[in-house]
């Protein structure tokens, strides 16, 4: 496997249920994982329903797969920036989000919120930032 | 410039594939290297052989796989994707009990790590999408 290190950033643009791409974005950051890579994820437009919290999808027949983004701190995915704007735009709060967090390996294990909130102009310091973006 | 290519969107319904492959053509003729093209989502519907547009259309596919051979251009379909979209190569369709397979010449299917690797082994990794 390669030793280089390179800042990947999975951003998710879209609403979890309605097309497939926010579950196929979350197979590839799984997988990705195994790379050893320096990961980090962006939410922002729609995407940001993806993390919305109490998420049920009986009606519809298809999988919630939301509680696999509370599963990414073991897979060493501990940074998640969603959009301020974002949020607010579709009249939602960092309350409605559900709480990710990690266990910090270089502070004694100790538990830390994944989710952090930014504005437009800091998501786009993150995204300048990458070595390689992939959108969904 | 080594470049990695993501398409992510079918071929015929969306532009994605299309400008990919002009964009793959352009970037070799201006003596960049595209080792490898990665199709995700409803882009892996561009590696069936059994497409058939009308004859005063383009192929797509075709247009893939003899790009493909000229510049040795490794075409990798999706696993994950491709199984859930009937996309399959002999291996897969006799592992799974499939009376068929449909993997164009040029293409094979492997795993989304093929997706990673393309990043970390490429300059620059260009995502073709809706």
């Amino acid at each position: 496997m390669s030793e280089t290190v390179k800042k990947f950033l999975y951003v998710n643009r879209k609403a979890p249920y309605g097309t497939i791409y926010a579950l196929e974005a979350l197979e590839v950051v799984l997988i990705g994982a195994a790379f050893d890579q320096d990961v980090s994820m962006a939410f922002l437009d729609d995407g940001v329903f993806q993390l919305v919290k109490g998420q049920s999808t009986d009606g519809i027949g298809v999988k919630n797969f939301s509680p696999t983004f509370r599963a990414l701190g073991d897979y060493e995915v501990t940074k998640l920036f969603v959009e301020q704007e974002s949020l607010d735009e579709r009249g939602l709060t960092a309350d409605d989000l559900q709480e990710i967090t990690y266990e910090d390996e270089d502070d004694d294990w100790e538990e830390k919120p994944s989710i952090r909130i930014v504005s437009r102009s800091e998501m786009s310091d993150v995204m300048a930032d990458q070595d390689v973006v992939l959108s969904f | 410039m080594k470049f990695g290519i993501v398409v992510s969107e079918g071929p015929y319904t969306h532009q994605a594939s299309d400008t990919a492959f002009n964009f793959a053509k352009a970037a070799l003729e201006n003596g960049h290297e595209v080792p490898r093209v990665f199709f995700y989502h409803d882009g892996v519907n561009v590696g069936t052989r059994l497409s058939i547009p009308p004859q005063d259309e383009r192929n797509i596919q075709q247009q893939w796989t003899a790009l493909g051979k000229e510049h040795n251009i490794d075409l990798v379909i999706c696993i994950a994707a491709a199984q859930r979209r009937g996309l399959l190569d002999e291996n897969e369709a006799n592992r799974q009990g499939k009376d068929a397979n449909n993997i164009a010449d040029g293409f094979r299917i492997s795993g989304l790590g093929q997706l990673i690797e393309m990043g970390i082994q490429t300059d620059r990794l260009m995502t073709f999408g809706d």
